[in-house]
């Protein structure tokens, strides 16, 4: 199997979830210049909401194709991560849009204490498998000793690039998302200008928390299983990925979604072979220290692909270092 | 005397017997006063950072877990080594020291929310790393932890036996307490004297506005890396004694839970006033227990069955005490008093 192909197809795959999230995290911060910690709890909600959906359905025994099924679940997270979003926004954000900034970013901690241990309470302590409805068939690519993509690989890549091809179209072209940019460039200004400022933070909420609800299904599919923890390390990669792309940029979200899932792909496939002390010189190889290990276990392998969560931290922490405004970002001015 | 002092003597005595009352009750109760120390010297090693120099840090029990890892690999089994506890504690205190600072030296430049989300991420590299590196080389054990470590032995005195003075018996967790009290009047101390000390003074001003600071001719970077190095210093020492204690460490202590549940403490509190983040510290360390002991019996009495587990109960009454408490008191319950003093020191002149 071509290792290096295989892995950057799960990437894409992985990378147009933290994309769609990433989308969230970018949006709400182009506009209110905060961090919503609570994005990653609401698609850990949209996820658990579609599995519930799904799992009635397909266990109601009626006359509908599994595609059928897994939209009904879709369309039944969606609204309730729209309304939780909006909830989010009035709770944990506009009664405290002018305190100091470590406020918000602590009752948004103390929201996604309170989200998560509802979904324990509802949907329970171990991970929920989600119903494998959808026929995964599995496309061979490049002949033999090729890679593998599976239908949905495939329908996540383009739900994701059909979503960012929406939600462009409707933040460039549309008199909505044309006042949602007048809010980000300038509050004050956008209000004299006739816009209602409090809509149009509440909606990039909403708007963000709609995609959580799809990226959250996305995710529930791909890897089978739901958890009421699942939206911590989703959340927290998605934002290293908004941070990778330049933060409060959308067409950074977008890349920086997609390069960190590739990232993250390629390290956890070639760590093993890199961090392999028995193929460096000097260490493994004849006359080296470790030369009866090797001789006997074939692998003394430093780091292995149980440090796949490190990369995107790595990442993040290496941006923030050389390149603070990301790949895309203009750079911003300290706040006065 | 004055009655600042009868105060002042009352509350140490009440203080020195609480150990031994708390034995009466059950040494249970010990334990949980001595993890609520700790947890107060860990509130009041993050304020400095958090409180004191406004940094955030989301990752600060990556730090604890140094200390506690390294007094845990130098006095057990594990490695065979058992090194007294002069040599560990400054060792760890160094260690988790340097870590501060290499955490610090590339980040300190960040804004106040990125900076926090870099520190969490460092937290959760840390705990990555503890729960993995048990393979090729057996370094930590991996998830299953350490164990058999060596408690705080000083000279002959063994901390873990029931000794005997005056007539009362001190059991072990009773002598931990003891030292433990010791520790926090230190890092009280060290709190207080910061407060008004020239870095205590350079810390506000960097936390109230860095740039005017820097105007002013502090030196941020080096006064911020100061901030962090000496914070997870103390984490490093809080670390060590809880390895001590507990006889046993395993990545599961120190998860972002404990960062988050620290950072709550002083926040909750009030930043940068020791006193409310001590009272911060103490209301969150003996809640949870209380709603542990009283929560299952008070649903089975009203509902006949246990409804909610008390364990996520309590996390769901924690995270609306975040929310209330910062939208309705966004300084913290007791704020410090700086502010104040400023205004009334303007009037004066």
């Amino acid at each position: 199997m071509d290792i290096l192909l295989q892995q950057i197809i799960n990437g894409l795959t992985t990378g147009s979830v933290y994309a769609i999230v990433a989308l969230g995290y970018t949006m709400v911060y182009g506009v209110i210049q905060l961090i919503n910690f609570a994005h990653g709890e609401v698609v850990m909600i949209g996820a658990m909401v579609a599995f519930t959906v799904i799992m009635a359905l397909a266990g109601a025994g009626l006359p509908l194709p599994p595609f059928a099924i897994v939209l009904a679940g879709v369309l039944a997270a969606i609204p309730v991560c729209m309304a939780l979003g909006y909830l989010l926004e009035r709770l944990a954000y506009r009664p405290l849009r002018h305190a100091p900034r470590l406020a918000p970013l602590i009752t948004a901690i103390g929201m996604s204490i309170v989200l998560q241990h509802l979904a324990l309470l509802i949907w329970g302590r171990d991970p929920r498998a989600f119903p494998q409805i959808m026929e995964n068939t599995s496309f061979a690519i490049g002949g033999t000793g090729g890679a593998a993509i599976s239908s949905v690989q495939i329908a996540i890549i383009l739900l994701s690039l059909a979503l960012m091809a929406g939600l462009t179209w409707f933040v460039y072209r549309t008199r909505f998302g044309i006042a949602i940019r007048a809010t980000a460039e300038d509050v004050r200004v956008a209000a004299l200008m006739g816009v209602d400022a409090d809509r149009m933070i509440a909606a990039t909420f909403v708007i963000g928390a709609a995609l959580a609800a799809v990226a959250g299904v996305m995710v529930g599919t791909y890897y089978g299983i739901a958890h009421y923890t699942m939206g911590f390390t989703l959340g927290l990669k998605a934002f290293s990925a908004a941070v990778l792309g330049g933060i409060g940029n959308l067409a950074g979200a977008m890349l920086g979604g997609l390069l960190l899932g590739l990232v993250e792909a390629l390290g956890t496939g070639y760590i093993s072979e890199i961090t392999d002390l028995c193929r460096w010189p000097l260490i493994g190889d004849g006359g080296g220290l470790l030369t009866e290990r090797c001789a006997a276990d074939g692998h003394v392998v430093l780091f292995g692909s149980n440090y796949q969560d490190v990369f995107a931290f790595l990442v993040l922490i290496l941006v923030l270092v050389f390149r603070p405004s990301g790949l895309l970002g203009e750079r911003v001015s300290e706040r006065a | 005397m004055s009655r600042k002092t009868i105060g002042i003597v009352l509350v140490a005595l009440a203080l020195l017997a609480l150990p031994l009352v708390l034995t009466q009750v059950g040494t249970a109760w010990v334990r949980i006063a001595n993890l609520a120390i700790l947890f107060i010297f860990l509130s009041l090693g993050l304020n400095i950072v958090v409180g004191m120099a406004g940094l955030l840090d989301f990752g600060y029990v990556a730090f604890y877990a140094v200390g506690a890892y390294t007094w845990a690999l130098l006095a057990s089994p594990h490695f065979n080594l058992h090194l007294p506890f002069w040599a560990i504690l400054p060792i760890g205190a160094l260690f988790a020291c340097v870590a501060g600072a290499l955490l610090g030296a590339p980040t300190l430049r960040l804004r106040g929310d990125y900076l926090a989300i870099v520190t969490l991420g460092f937290g959760e590299i840390v705990r990555i790393f503890m729960n993995n590196l048990s393979a090729p080389f057996n370094v930590t054990n991996g998830p299953k932890g350490i164990t058999r470590i060596d408690g705080l032995a000083v000279g002959g005195l063994d901390f873990r036996a029931t000794d005997r003075f005056l007539g009362i018996d001190f059991t072990g967790p009773a002598k931990y307490y003891y030292v433990l009290l010791l520790l926090l009047l230190f890092v009280i101390a060290v709190n207080l004297r910061l407060q008004n000390s020239r870095i205590g003074r350079a810390w506000v001003a960097i936390r109230e506005d860095e740039i005017a600071a820097k105007a002013a001719g502090i030196d941020t970077r080096n006064v911020k890396l100061l901030a962090f190095a000496m914070g997870a210093s103390f984490g490093g020492i809080a670390g060590g004694m809880f390895a001590a204690m507990q006889g046993f460490v395993s990545p599961e202590s120190f998860v972002l839970h404990e960062s988050i549940m620290i950072l709550a403490m002083v926040v909750l509190g009030g930043m940068g006033n020791v006193w409310g983040v001590i009272a911060g510290a103490l209301l969150l360390s003996f809640v949870p227990e209380f709603l542990r002991y009283t929560v299952e019996p008070a649903q089975k009495m009203l509902f006949g069955r246990l409804l909610v587990e008390p364990e996520v109960l309590r996390m769901l009454v924690f995270g609306a005490a975040l929310v209330l408490t910062m939208r309705f008191r966004p300084a913290g319950l007791w704020p410090e008093s700086w502010h104040k003093r400023e205004m009334r020191e303007g009037e004066a002149a």
